[in-house]
């Protein structure tokens, strides 16, 4: 079981929210430009560690909105709750959304340059 | 050679040679049954095999067997983190069925139903495999319409299946309630009558006796911790007791197959998600269907010990903690007292949950790696019981041969990039 902090409600049982699978995954812009295996790491490859994770959850039975939360997949602690446009603040999640592949995925280079042009 | 000294539960079955049979037990008896040899030895390991297969579970014993026995390869390891079986091998709801829609499906799952029938025999062990029947019932007419297109399509691969009517599920199951006014009414239902259930501890153990005396080395407490590559090429595995070198790797870790990909330097499509089951205090024989629903999402069925044997679904999220949500448990019960509402005042004993690896089209992986000589058999998620003897045996096949069969085909990690789904989601029994 499962006791999330909604940002807005406050502490709920986990039957009131809906997970909503890993956090920033970034969709490409061109997507065409990439190839079928880069698009299928985009599409179907996951993070599914043990240990930290960056998930999004959202309050179905509550406020229905959505946000990001970071927890560890082994103990189900929950360390950091946090918007869902905005990037982890704790050293923790820094640090785990750094590292993570999907940083230095095909996807997600195409998406940060499509954004810096 | 020096007699076995006579150990303790599941070591202590079997001395050189000797079958299991009445004759052994009466042979036994004499002797307080204190002369059994152990079923499996548990050496050191040695410092290097043809192949290791990762995982001591019901699949990686099987594909060691198989491999020994079919393939001829004994120089053989089953390395395992804990102990036999101790994964979900142990915690499954023992259901065993092949009425699976998609023609890939049906053949992975076929050829394991007719390894089943005959498992008891060829591992001289009893597996308790016993062909009750599955029952999947239907609560609306969609779900009926969708079940007898279902059907059709199972009996076109040549398995078994029938379409039941109220009247005939009532007849087979006594204490199921029928009244129309139920929320979810019963609207019908198919049944696979060569399903079943078998004795989950029995298929390790069966097939770990078995793999052992044809010289597998079955190696328990011995977590892998990474694995040795060169060239591109697997060479070894880094455990806690030490490097072992290898000429092939099978990974069958259920639960943690992404957390071996990680090691290996590759990413998996795979969710690990904790599915829950449950067991009643034993009460005398009342049901001999396994039943399940898909819509309302239970399945149950009585163990042999009288247990009632409940199954609920899995959690949403990602989690390796092997314990799920009670709310999960609360409406499959809920679900289950209305089907059944003999069982409201049965008190539950124990519940428990294991890790499932699920792929995004409900689908297991049986396939090649980019790393040579590094296999991977996973993705099973909440059905892979069933599979066992059949997953075991096309496993062994392509490690042996390093090129997969027909069967196994469908099932590469490829199929993420060509799109070849098999989309399993629901077509079976119970959700996903």
């Amino acid at each position: 079981m499962l006791y999330i902090k909604c940002p807005w409600c406050g502490y709920r049982d986990d039957a009131e929210f809906h997970y909503g699978g890993e956090a920033h995954i970034k969709r490409p812009f061109d997507a065409d430009s990439l190839s079928d295996e880069e698009f299928s790491e985009y599409l179907f490859q996951k993070s599914n560690t043990k240990g930290l994770t960056l998930e999004r959850w959202v309050h179905t039975s509550g406020c229905r909105r959505w946000f990001n939360v970071l927890r560890n997949t082994v103990t189900n602690e929950i360390i950091e709750v946090y918007p869902s446009d905005q990037l982890p603040s704790s050293k923790a999640g820094k640090e785990y959304y750094k590292s993570n592949w999907r940083r230095k995925s095909a996807a997600e280079r195409l998406t940060t340059r499509q954004i810096e042009k | 050679m020096k007699k076995p000294r006579s150990n303790f539960g599941m070591q202590g079955l079997r001395s050189e040679k000797e079958k299991y049979s009445i004759f052994s037990l009466a042979r036994n008896a004499f002797t307080n049954h204190e002369n059994w040899a152990q079923a499996w030895k548990s050496p050191e390991p040695k410092t290097e095999y043809d192949v290791i297969i990762i995982g001591g579970g019901g699949h990686g014993l099987a594909t060691a067997y198989y491999l020994a026995s079919q393939h001829g390869m004994k120089n053989v390891a089953v390395i395992d983190k804990g102990w036999l079986g101790g994964g979900n091998t142990g915690r499954n709801t023992t259901i065993i069925r092949s009425n699976y829609m998609w023609d890939e499906s049906a053949g992975i799952y076929e050829h394991s139903l007719k390894l089943w029938e005959n498992l008891s025999q060829e591992l001289n062990f009893n597996t308790m495999f016993s062909q009750r029947g599955v029952l999947t019932l239907a609560h609306s007419e969609h779900e009926l319409k969708e079940m007898n297109r279902r059907v059709e399509a199972i009996r076109l691969n040549g398995i078994d299946s029938d379409v039941l009517n109220p009247a005939q599920i009532k007849k087979l199951v006594p204490i199921i309630n029928i009244n129309p006014n139920l929320r979810y009414p019963v609207m019908g239902g198919f049944i696979q009558r060569r399903g079943g259930t078998a004795r989950h501890d029995a298929v390790a153990w069966g097939y770990a006796r078995a793999a052992d005396s044809l010289g597998v080395d079955i190696i328990q407490n011995c977590e892998v911790t990474g694995f040795n590559i060169k060239n591109g090429k697997v060479t070894g595995v880094q455990t806690a007791n030490g490097t072992i070198k290898a000429g092939k790797v099978g990974c069958v870790v259920a639960g943690h197959a992404g957390v071996l990909a990680g090691l290996a330097g590759f990413r998996l499509p795979i969710d690990s998600r904790p599915l829950q089951a449950l067991v009643s205090e034993p009460i005398k024989p009342i049901l001999d269907t396994v039943i399940m629903s898909n819509s309302v999402h239970m399945y149950v069925s009585q163990s042999d010990k009288g247990e009632m044997v409940f199954g609920a679904g899995a959690d949403s999220y990602n989690s390796y903690a092997q314990k799920g949500s009670l709310n999960i448990i609360e409406g499959m019960l809920a679900a289950a007292v209305e089907l059944f509402p003999v069982f409201s005042r049965l008190r539950m004993l124990r519940s428990w949950g294991g890790i499932v690896d699920t792929c995004p089209d409900a689908s297991p992986i049986i396939s090649k790696t980019p790393i040579d000589n590094l296999y991977f058999n996973c993705g099973w998620g909440t059905g892979g019981f069933k599979a066992t003897p059949g997953s075991g045996h096309v496993f062994a096949d392509l490690i042996a041969r390093n090129e997969p069969n027909s069967i196994t085909a469908p099932f590469t990690l490829n199929r993420f990039v060509d799109g070849y789904l098999i989309d399993e989601h629901g077509a079976a029994g119970v959700a996903h």
